[in-house]
Order: C-alpha cells, then sequence, then structure tokens
C-alpha cells in the first residue's frame, strides 16, 4: 500500500468515524440511562437522513446555503417529535417489564419506521449532496478530498464529545443524568424525575442518531435497509466501548472507521466483517467492552 | 408448569386437525403452512433460551447454518435427499451451537445477546461477502430434493414437505414440551430467577443453559432446512439481524410458556405477512409492528395467554 | 474433640477502607452448632462468602476436610458437602415450593434428565417430608413468591437440607420468622441436624438462640475471633457483653 492510499484510508476512515460516533453515542447514551437498547435507533438515523434531504430539496433552491441548517433542523425534528413521541408514548408503559419487551416494543418500532419510510420515500435510491459541494475541496498530502467529509464532520463530532463532557459533567442537567445513571433507584430516592430525565435522555440520543443521518445524508444516497445496517454497526461501537462509555465510543469509533477503510483498500470483501469480528474478539476478552466497568451483585 | 387444561388439549388438537386439512383444502397455502411450522420449530429454541431469561438477537445464524447446509450441499456435492438434509443441516448448526455456546453461555441478558449478535453478523458478513462460494446477496438456489430416495413431482412435493414438516413438528414440541417440563428445563428457568441459588445447590448454570442453547440450535438448524427447502433458495438474509429479531417477535407474540405458543406466532406473523404483502400496498411490516405493541401492552402472555387463566402477570 | 471440617486459617480481606477479616483463624468441628455473633458489618457474612467461594480473601486459605477449597467456586463446595441458607432468602421465585426442592433434589442426585419430567421426580417423597419437618408443607404447590418472607426463609433452609450436606451454613435462620415461631423452628431444626449429623455454622444477633442451640460461640469484631468458647462463658464476658450484646 503507497503513501497516498495510506492517507486516503486515513481520511475515509476518521470521516466515517465521525458519523458512527455520532449514532453509536446517541445508543449509548439511552442504553446508560433507560437501560433499553433502541433496536430502533437506526430507523432515527434513517428519518434524520430522508427528513434532511427532504428539507434540503425544498431550501436549496432558495439559496444552497440554508441546506446547512437544514441538516441541523432535520435533527431536532427527528430527535424531539419522533424520539419525545416513542418514549412517552411506547417506552413509558413498559418500564420495569421484563427486558425481552422493552427490546420487542424497539424493535416493533423499527419494523413500523422501516415500512413507513418505504411508503413516504419510496424504494428509490435519493440524492441531495448540495452541502458537500458547497465547501472546497481540500488537500491533505498531497490527496485531495472534500472540506465536508474531512473537516466539517469530524468538527461536528468533536464538538458533540466535548459538549456532551460538559453538559453531563458541569451542567445540573447532565449531573441528574448521570446520578440515573450510577444509581437509579437512589436518584429517584432523592426526588429526582426520573421520567423527564428519560424522555430529555432519549430525544438527545434521538438527536444524535438522527444528526448522524442528516450530516451522512449528503455524502451517500438514500435507501431502504440502511437504517438497519447502522444500528447493528453503532451497536458493534458502542458494545466495544462498553455500553454507556462515551469516550470509549469515540476512540472505538475510530478504531473501527480506521480498520474498516484500510481493510477496504487491501481485502475489500472483508469490510463489514470487520467491526463484528472485533466485536466478538473484544466482548469474549472483556464482556463489558474496552472501556465498561464491572459490578458484583451483592447476596 | 401447569398441566394443560381440556380447552387447551382441544385447541391444540384443533390446530394440528386444521394444519393437516388445510393444504388439501387449500393447496396454494402449502407452502406457506411449512413456512409456519418450519419458523415454529426455531422459535421453540429461542423460548428455550427465554425460560432462561436470555434473549439471542442473534438466532439466525443457525437458521442461517442450516439453510446453508442444504444449498451448499446442492451446490458441491450434488442433489440431495431430504431425509439427508435433515440430519446433516440440524448436526451442522448443532456443531456451531456447541461451538459458539461454549462462549455466550458464560454471559447474560445484554451481554449474552450482543455476543450472539455479534457472532451471527459476523457469519452474515462471510455469507454476504465470500461470493466465490455464497453467491453473495443473491445466495444459492435449492434444488427439489428426493426422499428416502423418490423423486416427486413439484405439486406432489410440497404436500410431501408439509406433511413431513408437520410430522417433524409434533415431535420435535413433544420432545421440547419435555425438556421444558424436565429438571433440566426447571433449572433453565432457574437461571432467570435466582442463578446464584442453582449454583449454591452444586449446578453449573453455564452448563444448564449450555445444554438449552445447544438444543435451541440444533432447532434453528432444522427449521433453516426446511424452510431453505420450502422456498428452494437460501440467502444472506436468513443470518442477518432482522430475522433473529423476527424469530424473538414470533415467540413473544405466541407467548413464551410453552411450546404452542411458537406456531400459534408463526402462524399469525405468516398470515399477516402474506396477506398484508399481498392486499395491503406492502404494509406488513407495519401491521405487524402495531399488532407486537398491542400485544406486549395489553397481553403479555401472548396470544396463547389469551386462552390461559392462569396467565395474570406474575411478579412485579 | 472431633475432626476439624472446615478449617479457615490466616483469612484477611478488606473492601476499601473496610477491614471485614484480618487475619482469622476458625475451625468448624464436625457435629457442632457454631454460632457466629458480633456487631453488624463486622465482618460475619462475609465469613460465610468466603467459606462458600463466592468471594476469595486477599489473603489466607479455607481447608474441608483437609482439601484446600479457596479458590473453588460455590457450586463445587457446594457439592463437597458444604451447603449454605441466606440471610435474604434465595429462591426461585417463578416456581412452586415443591418445583424448588425437587430441583434441589435433582441437583443433589447429580442425574439431572432431560425428559422426564420433575414432578416425577424419585426424590419426590424425601422432598415433601423436608417441607413437612420445616414446616411449611402447606405452602408446597404455591409459588415462592407468593410466600411471607418468613416462610421463604424456612424454604430456603430446607432447600440447603435437600443437598444432605455434612456443613450447614445458615446466617441468620430466624430473622423475619415470627417471634413466637422462633424458638419451635429452631428446635426442630436443631433436631434435624442433629439426627441427620450435619453440623452447623449460624449467624446469630438473638442471644437467647446463641445460648439455647449453640455449643461454640465466636466473637467477630472489627475482622478478628475475640473470644471462641462455650456460650456460657462467652456470653458472661464484660467485654463481649459491653461490645456484642450491647448491656
Amino acid at each position: 500500500m503507497d503513501s497516498t492510499l495510506a492517507i486516503l484510508a486515513i481520511l475515509d476512515g476518521v470521516s466515517y468515524a465521525a458519523l458512527v460516533f455520532l449514532v453509536s453515542v446517541g445508543l449509548s447514551l439511552v442504553f446508560g440511562v433507560l437501560r433499553i437498547v433502541n433496536v430502533a435507533h437506526g430507523s432515527l438515523y434513517a428519518y434524520g437522513a430522508y427528513v434532511a434531504a427532504t428539507l434540503s430539496l425544498v431550501v436549496a433552491p432558495i439559496s444552497p446555503w440554508l441546506t446547512f441548517p437544514a441538516l441541523l433542523v432535520a435533527a431536532v425534528i427527528v430527535g424531539v417529535v419522533v424520539g419525545g413521541l416513542m418514549e412517552r408514548f411506547l417506552l413509558r408503559p413498559v418500564y420495569g417489564r421484563e427486558d425481552v419487551l422493552q427490546l420487542l416494543i424497539t424493535f416493533a418500532v423499527f419494523m413500523i419506521m422501516d415500512n413507513l419510510q418505504r411508503l413516504i420515500w419510496g424504494v428509490q435510491p435519493i440524492f441531495a449532496a448540495e452541502p458537500v459541494k458547497l465547501l472546497p475541496n481540500v488537500s491533505v498530502f498531497g490527496v485531495n478530498y472534500t472540506a465536508y467529509q474531512v473537516i466539517l464532520l469530524p468538527l461536528v463530532a468533536a464538538a458533540t464529545l466535548i459538549g456532551l463532557r460538559y453538559f453531563l459533567r458541569y451542567t445540573l442537567a447532565g449531573a441528574v443524568i448521570l446520578a440515573v445513571t450510577e444509581d437509579r433507584e437512589a436518584a429517584t430516592a432523592i426526588g429526582v424525575d426520573a421520567r423527564k430525565v428519560f424522555l430529555v435522555t432519549f430525544m438527545i440520543g434521538a438527536g444524535l442518531a438522527a444528526l448522524g443521518g442528516a450530516l451522512a445524508s449528503p455524502t451517500t444516497s438514500l435507501a431502504p435497509g440502511m437504517g438497519a445496517d447502522m444500528i447493528v454497526l453503532s451497536f458493534a461501537v458502542a458494545a466495544t466501548a462498553g455500553l454507556g462509555q462515551i469516550e470509549g465510543a469515540a476512540v472505538t469509533a475510530l478504531m473501527i472507521g480506521l480498520s474498516r477503510a484500510f481493510i477496504i483498500y487491501i481485502q475489500p470483501e472483508f469490510e463489514v466483517l470487520v467491526p463484528y469480528l472485533l466485536m466478538v474478539i473484544v466482548l469474549l476478552v472483556r464482556p463489558m467492552g474496552l472501556f465498561g466497568v464491572n459490578r458484583v451483585r451483592k447476596i | 408448569m401447569p398441566r394443560a387444561t381440556l380447552a387447551a388439549r382441544l385447541a391444540i388438537v384443533a390446530a394440528i386437525a386444521l394444519a393437516v386439512a388445510l393444504p388439501i383444502v387449500m393447496p396454494s397455502w402449502a407452502t406457506l403452512i411449512t413456512l409456519i411450522l418450519a419458523k415454529g420449530i426455531v422459535v421453540l429454541g429461542i423460548i428455550i433460551l427465554l425460560q432462561a431469561g436470555q434473549v439471542s438477537f442473534g438466532h439466525a445464524m443457525f437458521f442461517g447454518v442450516g439453510a446453508y447446509a442444504v444449498a451448499f450441499w446442492g451446490k458441491y456435492v450434488g442433489t440431495g435427499d431430504l431425509l439427508l438434509f435433515l440430519v446433516v443441516a440440524p448436526a451442522a448448526a448443532t456443531l456451531l451451537g456447541l461451538l459458539v455456546g461454549l462462549f455466550v453461555v458464560r454471559y447474560r441478558e445484554i451481554f449474552f445477546g450482543m455476543l450472539n449478535l455479534a457472532f451471527s453478523m459476523v457469519l452474515w458478513s462471510l455469507l454476504e461477502k465470500m461470493f466465490h462460494y455464497t453467491n453473495g446477496a443473491d445466495g444459492i438456489r435449492v434444488a427439489r430434493p428426493t426422499l428416502a430416495g423418490l423423486a416427486f413431482t413439484p405439486e406432489t412435493f410440497q404436500y410431501v414437505l408439509v406433511y413431513l414438516t408437520l410430522g417433524l413438528v409434533l415431535i420435535v414440541a413433544y420432545g421440547v414440551q419435555r425438556y421444558l417440563d424436565s429438571p433440566s428445563g426447571h433449572m433453565l428457568r432457574a437461571i432467570k430467577s435466582n442463578e446464584t441459588r442453582l449454583e449454591y445447590l452444586g449446578v453449573s448454570a453455564r452448563r444448564v443453559l449450555l445444554v438449552g442453547y445447544v438444543i435451541s440450535a440444533f432447532l434453528g438448524g432444522l427449521g433453516g432446512a426446511l424452510v431453505a427447502v420450502a422456498q428452494q433458495i437460501a440467502t444472506p438474509e436468513f443470518a442477518y439481524w432482522t430475522k433473529s429479531g423476527e424469530f424473538v417477535f414470533i415467540a413473544i407474540l405466541g407467548g413464551v410458556a410453552n411450546a404452542a405458543g411458537a406456531f400459534a406466532g408463526s402462524a399469525v406473523f405468516e398470515f399477516v405477512r402474506f396477506f398484508a404483502a399481498a392486499k395491503l400496498a406492502n404494509a406488513w411490516q407495519l401491521i405487524l409492528g402495531v399488532v407486537l405493541i398491542a400485544i406486549i401492552m395489553f397481553a403479555p402472555g401472548g396470544l396463547i395467554g389469551l386462552f390461559r387463566r392462569d396467565a395474570t402477570e406474575t411478579r412485579r | 474433640m472431633s475432626r476439624a471440617l472446615i478449617s479457615a486459617r490466616n483469612l484477611s480481606i478488606r473492601f476499601g477502607g473496610v477491614v471485614a477479616a484480618d487475619g482469622v483463624d476458625l475451625d468448624v468441628f464436625e457435629g457442632e452448632n457454631l454460632a457466629i455473633i458480633g456487631p453488624n458489618g463486622a465482618g460475619k457474612t462475609t465469613f460465610l462468602n468466603i467459606t462458600t467461594g463466592y468471594l476469595r480473601p486477599q489473603a489466607g486459605t479455607v481447608s474441608y476436610l483437609g482439601k484446600d477449597i479457596t479458590a473453588l467456586p460455590p457450586r463445587e463446595i457446594t457439592r463437597l458437602g458444604i451447603a449454605r441458607a441466606f440471610q435474604i432468602p434465595q429462591l426461585f421465585l417463578d416456581q412452586t415450593v415443591l418445583e424448588n426442592m425437587l430441583i434441589a433434589a435433582a441437583a443433589q442426585s447429580g442425574r439431572i434428565s432431560l425428559v422426564r419430567p420433575l414432578h416425577e421426580s424419585p426424590g419426590r417423597g424425601e422432598m415433601e417430608a423436608l417441607l413437612d419437618l420445616v414446616g411449611v408443607r402447606a405452602y408446597a404447590d404455591r409459588k415462592a413468591f407468593e410466600l411471607p418472607e418468613g416462610q421463604r426463609k424456612l424454604v430456603d433452609i430446607a432447600l440447603a437440607l435437600a443437598l444432605k450436606p455434612k456443613v450447614l451454613l445458615m446466617d441468620e435462620p430466624t430473622s423475619g420468622v415470627a417471634s413466637s415461631e422462633k424458638l419451635g423452628v429452631m428446635d426442630i431444626l436443631t433436631r434435624a441436624l442433629a439426627t441427620q449429623k450435619v453440623s452447623s455454622v449460624f449467624v446469630e444477633h438473638d442471644m437467647d438462640m446463641v445460648e439455647r442451640y449453640a455449643h461454640r460461640v465466636a466473637v467477630w469484631s472489627s475482622g478478628r475471633i475475640q473470644i471462641v468458647g462455650p456460650p456460657a462463658e462467652v456470653l458472661a464476658d464484660a467485654d463481649v457483653r459491653a461490645r456484642v450484646i450491647g448491656i
């Protein structure tokens, strides 16, 4: 592999990792607080992408630069509306029920959203590449790449990481969320309104998935199945990092993004295999994930 | 496990009679009924694991292995015999179940689910990308096999297959019910309610779970082989995570308290898919999703729970 | 003096800043009922956890009949003949009391059938007799979660007895049992232990119980054994009376 290909692989890996991080950190956050693996998380990603593309196509004729805020608006809409409705009306009634039922509710939502997506946007691929075209190409060590992918996406991911850290560590709302994550019973015992925490957390998590989708929308064609693929991938990242681990998700996303990118140039047929193989190996050695911590039950 | 009431027995007899009569009355449904029964066999395996409180979101790997065992036989060995397939495919799945099981039974709950998912996705990627051997996403066509050396026309074969499957279902469902009622089956439930006590009785919970896991893998392989023969194809989608989710879905839909739930759930699932796909503008997933939510919210015992008096929600 | 069944030597374990055991030596002799008393949080339950393999000590060993069992998991220690009843009863709550017992019987027999119905297990009569012995036969067909705490406690002890152990470790066996029934339960229990030649260790807070049923008493305080001896002697010790019994 020559150095140009290596640089290309690194750039591919970093921009891909940025998207995957956004989605998996949302999944991880939701699991950390609600203890639910949201199978419909990938659908939120897909909806973020489709809503962003739809909005972009509407605003682009007015001014192409409006497509950038459109991406953000799409993420907020999906996070607050779809995420909010889902938590309030489908998840809230099943808290405290068996894990499998909570999981299956989200699977049912996945099926419904997947079907609705086909009904609303059809099965033909949709392109809305406006934002990528607006930003110039940059040259990194002689390799040309879109600024959108190698500068904007990593910047958004980094800002999200820093923002989440700040939010959780230094704001009251964040501290409350962390308290619920650490010990739900103790937190509710001291008067934390767990319902509100769950709702807000879920909307943030859903919003992050949708943001990932919205940001991905200009770089790829949107088609059925994108949500189903993304949920397992983000799940692999979240599980490999350790569910609930935010910084860990960033490191793992980068690791998986880079190894996937390099594999594409070396042995392309193993591309999809990499994250899952990594996940199997890590979980066999450290079931709580690379950055997770173990807890012992008292008897 | 409470003894079956008279009504429950009658319902089971009626269901069997229906399965016998329907292919004759509605020949176009023969394959549909085969699929219902075959998937019900797979779901029995999910129900076994659910007794121990463990959800596998990767169980389709055994389903896929069963299907591909049949497909590979056709591709690399030649026309096979159905009886041979029904030995080879479950055997392959059982072997994989033992290998994977040795690892996954060390984990519980979300970790168990995740590891199963990871293993199944590894298999799926291999099936999808090892194009040279698997034809990738297109899958491998499965030729109509003989049965005990006899060749059949397509019309006759669908009857052969549906009644053979029904016979297998009766055997397998009886066997699984016996297993669930046995000390080993009760210990599986004990893993769910109090694994610590189980260990303090001198029992290896891992071994108990491994037995259940291997049996469920066997059932997955058997169901996979039957579906591959019925649909005459094996594709990577057989091992994809949505298929695993579908099996868990059917288990919850039907009810996990006993073996009958697997087939009740499977019947509803496949019928809704069959009719909604044809008549309701491809909204079958949507309809099934809504049905599932309704079942979880309002009938936690699943469909068979609706007919059981003691299915009121247990503890908490 | 009869032989030692369980011998703990130099056991030490601490949880953060809390010292639960600090160089503890303690023997459990064949045929005796050994009571362990001491203030809350002194490490009494930790001793049971270490002896049964649930926790690994940071230093020291536990041996059973001369065999080192320190590193063994609970199930293997249980199979050697050390059974345990818990402070918080550990039952299979979704199954009936009889099913709980039959599971224990199957575990004890070592042959766990895959096909014979649990309810047709050969040990059924014996298990019903055990439930009778501890006085919960009437609950046999009730799901364990339906039972009141005191009754669960008795089932928990019956489960341990079903294993036909050599030694039974009990963590506050009569806490949760109505005080009017405590003596009756302990009478039956100690008599059963004697007839079946089961030695026992019980962690206890009720000094009446200790005085009546223990052959020896060990006082566990600040991670150490302060004194071991016959109840009359130990309970008369001024220091013990002040620090443990609180008189």
